[in-house]
């Protein structure tokens, strides 16, 4: 398929902590299966692959999406944000592991409406990552579309998004049922506008 | 002077409906004209069928997130026409005596439908518009036809600027029409403007305005990047006798205000009574066994009912019940299918019944596994032209945050009783059709995250015949400013209830002869009266006599 020039990839290399954390927010966003019993990360509330398996880190790591160099940061804020939660709900935190993984997926939940509803100082951040771990599911926006389907990508997979033809184009030859379905509306001009 | 200021007639800002109507025919009257355009300059062959950021599908559009209000527009040489879904219906007529909250006709006295049909008929004519028929419709227009009519209520196949011989229905017209069925400006206006003549400048966002001690214009503007439009290089300047603002009701205003420190003050209206067009949006989730049961549909071959929401262009089919002029205003609207893809506004969609979080979470990621069986509504309500853009950023209308498309801007938008009163409405007629007999389940889109969301901004630089209420006069000539005209979006004076492309085109086509009038009267040599871009002539001479023993018009008419 053709596509225009682009201008080479950048990926912002970030910590263990930062990587564990930002999956288990992009979990809590678009929910999946554990990678294995050991995985922390994710919490295992959704079947099949979730944002984390959709290639969610890889997408905000690009610098393209403007995010890519503010994630430590991002990733501290929200841990400060989950031991803050714990405080407050009562709740002991494995410290094996980062504050917001230590979560349950309730918890993280319950987090991320606080961090996002209108009103809160932060909201703009919560909102922009939530944004982007909701694209690498929905669009796959760190690959090329037809290569993410015929990779089996989880997301577009889910979605039920067919793969294009040979050249990368969708084309749809039967796109209609073909036969007049309502009345028209009765002021309706000879061109098709409403009068 | 040895460094001297490159000099054109007529500089136009922008090369959407507003800049690219009136650049061809400022060039056909004989006017030495300069496009600047802020996005790239895309062909046919750069469209490309791709999500993935870097696509035509980024470098096109823009997102523009405010405080309590989103805005989707274009970025890219033909603008608007080229991310748009060609629908074209006119304005009903009720909406040109509407007042909004000004408590008098808010559209100048000079306009109305029967006034603006002429102008209507010329761009029908340029851009092919046509009339649809049932068998144009898609899958998912079908579906909200038969879901209208299951209601009791009527539906419309969309009046169209689009080829159908040539359309695909690959749903992917926001990123271009890479078969050149839709009738972008980049297939008639541009072209007929170059071969007048007529210069486009890509990646070249213009920053402000100041003036010559002659009164003509100096246009200041940046380069940007062609990947990475948060990347700005060389600056210059391009002096010019008139200038025509058409950079969308999202960045006109932010021109102008930054411009106020060197031009002097801009009438109250600039950057105030911004509209969305009263937009919003509701997903339904379809019960499939019920779309075969309680409508009779099939696709046939094992295929699901409907299942369909990928395939098409845009919207096809609308419902028109509730535009009625007897009614009063803010509960007027209309209802139109929309395709919404990935990526832009999934994020948004909430969840049926849900227990948990509406937009995100484990039962949202059920939803997403239906999104075959999703049909997107679009409500285009009359609202409050609430909007207010603050100070303008450093340079652009946006902070850019992405490499593309994604920015954050400066507009806030608090929806009124009466904008909420337009959108409660809607949704609860959308609930109604779409939840009759458990067709299926609707939820509006959220507003909590990046406020309201429009990918039709208006009003923002709006015309009228109170100076305290519009900052351009019934001829899209910026108050106390001669010389400068807005025919964007931006001019346009509120909500229309429908889709605005059609009515900002005619708008910006009746602009011109009075662009040419004070053109002429700034000693450019150029005159009124070419045909449309292909060659037709019919729009032109039904408007020609209308432009006699008025005020002010080109000489020669």
């Amino acid at each position: 398929m053709q596509t225009s020039a682009r201008i080479p990839e950048r990926r912002v290399e970030i910590g263990d902590e930062a990587t564990l954390t930002l999956e288990a927010y992009a979990d809590t966003i678009v929910p999946g299966e554990k990678r294995g019993p050991d995985d922390r990360a994710i919490a295992g509330a959704g079947t099949g692959g979730g944002a984390v398996a959709a290639g969610a880190l890889d997408l905000l790591r690009w610098d393209a999406t403007g995010v890519a160099d503010g994630l430590e940061d991002l990733a501290g804020l929200v841990n400060g944000h989950a031991r803050t939660h714990a405080a407050e709900a009562g709740l002991e935190l494995d410290d094996r592991v980062p504050p917001f993984v230590a979560l349950d997926y309730e918890d993280r939940v319950r987090l991320i409406q606080t961090l996002t509803t209108p009103g809160h100082p932060e909201k703009d951040f919560w909102v922009l990552l939530s944004l982007f771990c909701n694209m690498a599911f929905d669009s796959a926006a760190h690959l090329h579309t037809a290569q993410a389907v015929q990779e089996g990508h989880p997301g577009l997979t889910a979605m039920g998004i067919t793969a294009p033809d040979a050249d990368g184009l969708w084309r749809f030859a039967d796109f209609g049922y073909g036969r007049k379905l309502a009345d028209l509306h009765p002021d309706t001009t000879a061109t098709g506008s409403p009068a | 002077m040895s460094n001297a200021i490159e000099k054109t007639d007529v500089l136009v800002i922008g090369s959407g409906f507003g800049g690219a109507i009136t650049a061809y025919h400022l060039a056909a009257g004989g006017a030495k004209v300069t496009v600047l355009e802020r996005g790239p300059w895309l062909r046919s062959t750069d469209f490309e069928h791709d999500y993935k950021l870097g696509s035509s599908y980024t470098r096109a559009f823009d997102f523009v997130v405010g405080d309590g209000m989103s805005v989707l527009g274009g970025n890219c040489v033909g603008g608007g026409s080229v991310v748009y879904f060609a629908a074209m219906p006119r304005a009903p007529r009720f909406v040109f005596d509407r007042q909004g909250s000004i408590g008098r006709r808010m559209w100048p006295a000079a306009l109305s439908r029967d006034t603006l049909d002429p102008w209507y008929d010329r761009i029908e004519e340029s851009l092919s518009v046509s009339k649809q028929e049932w068998s144009d419709v898609s899958y998912a227009g079908g579906l909200w036809a038969a879901a209208c009519n299951h209601a009791g209520r009527t539906a419309n196949p969309l009046a169209v600027a689009i080829d159908n011989s040539k359309c695909a229905n690959c749903n992917f017209m926001m990123a271009g029409c890479r078969f050149e069925a839709k009738q972008s400006l980049t297939v008639n206006y541009l072209p007929a403007a170059i071969a007048h003549g007529a210069e486009i400048r890509p990646l070249h966002e213009v920053q402000h305005l100041t003036r010559t001690a002659e009164g003509d214009y100096r246009i200041h503007y940046n380069v940007i990047d062609d990947q990475d439009y948060r990347v700005h290089h060389e600056s210059g300047v391009i002096e010019a006798k008139i200038v025509v603002m058409a950079a969308g009701a999202a960045a006109t205003p932010v021109i102008l205000q930054r411009s106020e420190a060197h031009l002097g003050s801009m009438p109250h209206a600039v950057g105030r009574y911004f509209s969305g067009n009263g937009e919003r949006l509701n997903t339904a989730i379809l019960n499939e066994d019920k779309v075969a049961e309680l409508l009779g549909l099939s696709r046939g071959d094992g295929a699901l009912p409907y299942g369909a929401n990928a395939i098409g262009r845009g919207p096809t089919v609308a419902s028109w019940d509730k535009l009625d002029g007897s009614l009063p205003e803010y509960s007027r609207y209309s209802l139109e299918q929309l395709y919404f893809p990935p990526g832009l506004g999934t994020i948004l969609a909430q969840v049926p019944d849900a227990t948990g979080p509406t937009w995100f979470g484990r039962e949202k990621k059920e939803i997403l596994k239906n999104w075959k069986s999703w049909l997107t509504i679009f409500s285009m309500i009359e609202d409050d032209n609430e909007g207010v853009f603050g100070p303008p950023p450093e340079t652009g209308n946006a902070l850019r945050i992405s490499q593309q498309m994604l920015g954050r801007g400066n507009l806030s938008y608090r929806p009124t009783k009466n904008t909420w009163h337009g959108w409660n409405q809607s949704d609860a007629e959308v609930k109604e059709i779409l939840e009759k007999d458990g067709l299926a389940k609707v939820m509006p889109w959220t507003n909590d995250l990046v406020g309201a969301y429009t990918v039709h901004p208006l009003a923002s630089c709006r015309m009228g015949d109170d100076p305290r209420t519009s900052a351009l006069d019934d001829t899209n000539e910026l108050r106390g400013h001669s010389g400068v005209f807005v025919t964007d979006g931006s001019a346009i004076p509120g909500a229309l209830t429908v889709n605005p492309a059609m009515t900002i085109a005619a708008v910006a086509e009746r602009a011109v002869p009075h662009i040419v009038a004070e053109a002429q009267r700034r000693g450019v040599a150029v005159s009124y009266g070419a045909p449309a871009p292909t060659g037709y002539k019919s729009g032109r001479n039904a408007v020609l006599p209308l432009l006699r023993n008025k005020p002010r018009q080109p000489a020669g008419v």
